[in-house]
């Protein structure tokens, strides 16, 4: 039911790459699960309302907070785990022509 | 009995009164630890020293008249995809292998300010992705009562450490069923608050409009207490819910008399294993000699209720998991040709298989051409279950039905088929797909001695009427059991 096409293509999207073997796998189990969630269309969609989140069910909307600042993570924090840094920005590998490969 | 077996309650009225230590506890705890921890792989890290600190200092308070409360002293073990400054937080995944995170969750700085001692991470399905406690990249928990068996999840190893009397208390995460299922798994108690109740700050994101984090405890009064403690507004959790927090233990030997209970009668049908049915039968039976008048209710939409949940829970996941990019924390591929090298590769390499699974699902449904078929139908089910909630509501109190609809299994008997995996959920993922508080309690054992979990569900804002009826079952199915 998903062709290894669709599996690469969703893989590409995700930014995963699959072995051969993945593909092969993956397709076989996403398709029986895709199959199985395809009971969504036995749904009249139409005389149902999209749903939101939990909390639209409360009458009033969220209210906002007061616009004050605080403090954040403190940079050598942020930086703290980074697997490659200068110091005050992370490093990444240069982005190429808009970023190969997309 | 030895310490870390007793109930918190019991602990907090011993500490209280002297006749115990916070010190003795936790050393019984990390004995109980040391026993066990090779066998069930419960705890991927143990903060020994930092614990008996905690613990000598929770003594030092006592001893001035300086007690925090009931929890001051008592130990607990917390599930790792939450976060924690002074210890790593893996999610049970390659690519958070050595990450330690530079904040706290807001439930591990209420703990630490209601004086509870942190034992240290437990094991989980990677990325909270699973019912088994078998996706970890760390290996699987194995359940207490039968090592052969899995323990349940994704909050396996929380669950598991109460029951094999490594903590009292836990904290695990739900999305789908992840506290209750291993709760009934391992015969103890496991809550979902209610959506929006505990906050979610500091919880590794994976279906942001279904996690909550909740107590795992041999006692519903010591989850009440748990719950009681991290519950409340948080201004850093957008969703968190802006209601006082009812002081739950104070109500909750209240009894049954007067209360309506409704049976979801499509949850006890031939799909479910006739042990459990009878344990649930029995349960039900029990809760009307306490008082209570039992009804029938419907939930018409329950059978849409598994496929909208891994559409919608797959599509937020996909989305939360894209931070993991191996740019600013957690794994990064050796040498990357270019970024988007390094992001494939990060990715593909840190990433386990049913995470890959549910990313990919998650990103077909969002991806053009199919979005209103899957990600637009799954959320009008969504409002369906929604609906039959309130229905149901309208008839009961409180809702009871089974935890799940099969007995404790093998390890490796539904690996291979992630759709019988998922369908081990199906009667705990509409509490979470309509935000109501729901929990397990014990409910006896089936006649191969493998614990049975009774579910009850409340309406929003109603964690107190559930604990209440979990409560009444818990003193009634003493002499049951």
């Amino acid at each position: 039911m998903v062709s290894r096409e669709q599996v690469l293509h969703v893989a590409r999207l995700a930014k995963l790459r699959l072995s051969a073997e993945e593909e092969e796998r993956f397709a076989l189990q996403l398709g029986g699960i895709l199959e199985y969630v395809d009971h969504l269309r036995e749904l009249d969609a139409e005389s149902v309302p999209a749903g939101g989140e939990p909390g639209d069910s409360t009458p009033d909307p969220r209210p906002l907070r007061a616009d004050e600042p605080s403090p954040s993570l403190p940079r050598d924090d942020a930086l703290g785990l980074a697997p490659a840094t200068d110091g005050e920005t992370f490093r990444v590998p240069p982005v190429i022509d808009g970023g190969g490969g997309v | 009995m030895r310490p870390a077996l007793r109930s918190l309650p019991d602990l907090a009225r011993d500490l209280e009164s002297g006749g115990i230590t916070s010190t003795a506890i936790v050393d019984d705890a990390l004995a109980r630890i040391a026993e066990r921890n090779d066998e069930l792989n419960v705890f991927l890290h143990i903060d020994e020293a930092g614990a008996r600190a905690a613990a000598a200092a929770a003594d030092v308070r006592r001893a001035r008249g300086e007690s925090r409360g009931p929890l001051d002293g008592i130990p607990y073990a917390l599930k790792d995809n939450i976060v924690t400054r002074g210890m790593p937080t893996t999610c049970g995944s390659r690519i958070l292998e050595n990450f330690v995170s530079p904040y706290d969750a807001t439930v591990v700085e209420r703990l630490r300010a209601a004086g509870a001692v942190l034992l240290g991470k437990v094991n989980l399905d990677e990325f909270a992705m699973g019912s088994s406690n078998e996706h970890s990249a760390y290996g699987p928990v194995r359940n207490p009562h039968d090592p052969e068996r899995v323990p349940g999840g994704s909050s396996g190893g929380s669950c598991a450490a109460v029951a094999a009397g490594m903590a009292p208390l836990a904290l695990g995460s739900s999305t789908g069923g992840s506290i209750r299922l291993p709760a009934s798994y391992c015969g103890v108690v496991g809550v979902k608050p209610g959506y929006g109740r505990v906050s979610r700050y500091g919880l590794v994101a994976f279906g942001s409009s279904l996690d909550q984090i909740g107590p795992v405890a041999n006692s519903v009064e010591g989850a009440a207490l748990a719950m009681r403690a991290v519950a409340g507004f948080d201004s850093r959790d957008a969703t968190s819910q802006d209601a006082p927090v009812p002081d739950w233990s104070a109500d909750i030997g209240g009894g049954v008399e007067g209360m309506t209970v409704g049976v979801i009668r499509e949850l006890l049908g031939d799909g479910v294993d006739s042990g459990i049915r009878e344990r649930i039968e029995a349960a039900i039976d029990g809760l009307e000699a306490g008082g209570a008048r039992v009804v029938d209710v419907a939930m018409p939409h329950a059978s849409w209720a598994v496929a909208a949940y891994y559409v919608v829970s797959s599509a937020e996941a996909s989305a939360n998991l894209a931070r993991f990019d191996g740019v600013r924390y957690g794994r990064r591929a050796a040498d990357p040709s270019d970024l988007e090298d390094l992001y494939v590769r990060s990715r593909s390499e840190g990433f386990g298989d049913e995470v890959k699974r549910r990313i990919m699902i998650g990103t077909f449904a969002l991806s053009s051409g199919y979005y209103d078929a899957y990600y637009g139908r799954a959320m009008r089910a969504r409002e369906l279950v929604r609906q039959d909630y309130a229905a149901a509501f309208g008839r009961a109190d409180v809702l009871l039905s089974p935890v799940s609809p099969v007995p404790p299994f093998r390890l490796g008997e539904r690996l291979d088929d992630p759709l019988a995996m998922y369908l081990v959920d199906a009667l705990t993922i509409p509490a979470n797909l309509a935000g109501v508080p729901a929990m397990s309690v014990p409910a006896g054992a089936t006649d191969g001695g493998l614990p049975v979990g009774l579910q009850i569900q409340a309406p929003v804002g109603e964690e107190g009427r559930m604990l209440r009826v979990a409560a009444a079952w818990e003193a009634a199915g003493e002499g049951a059991r």
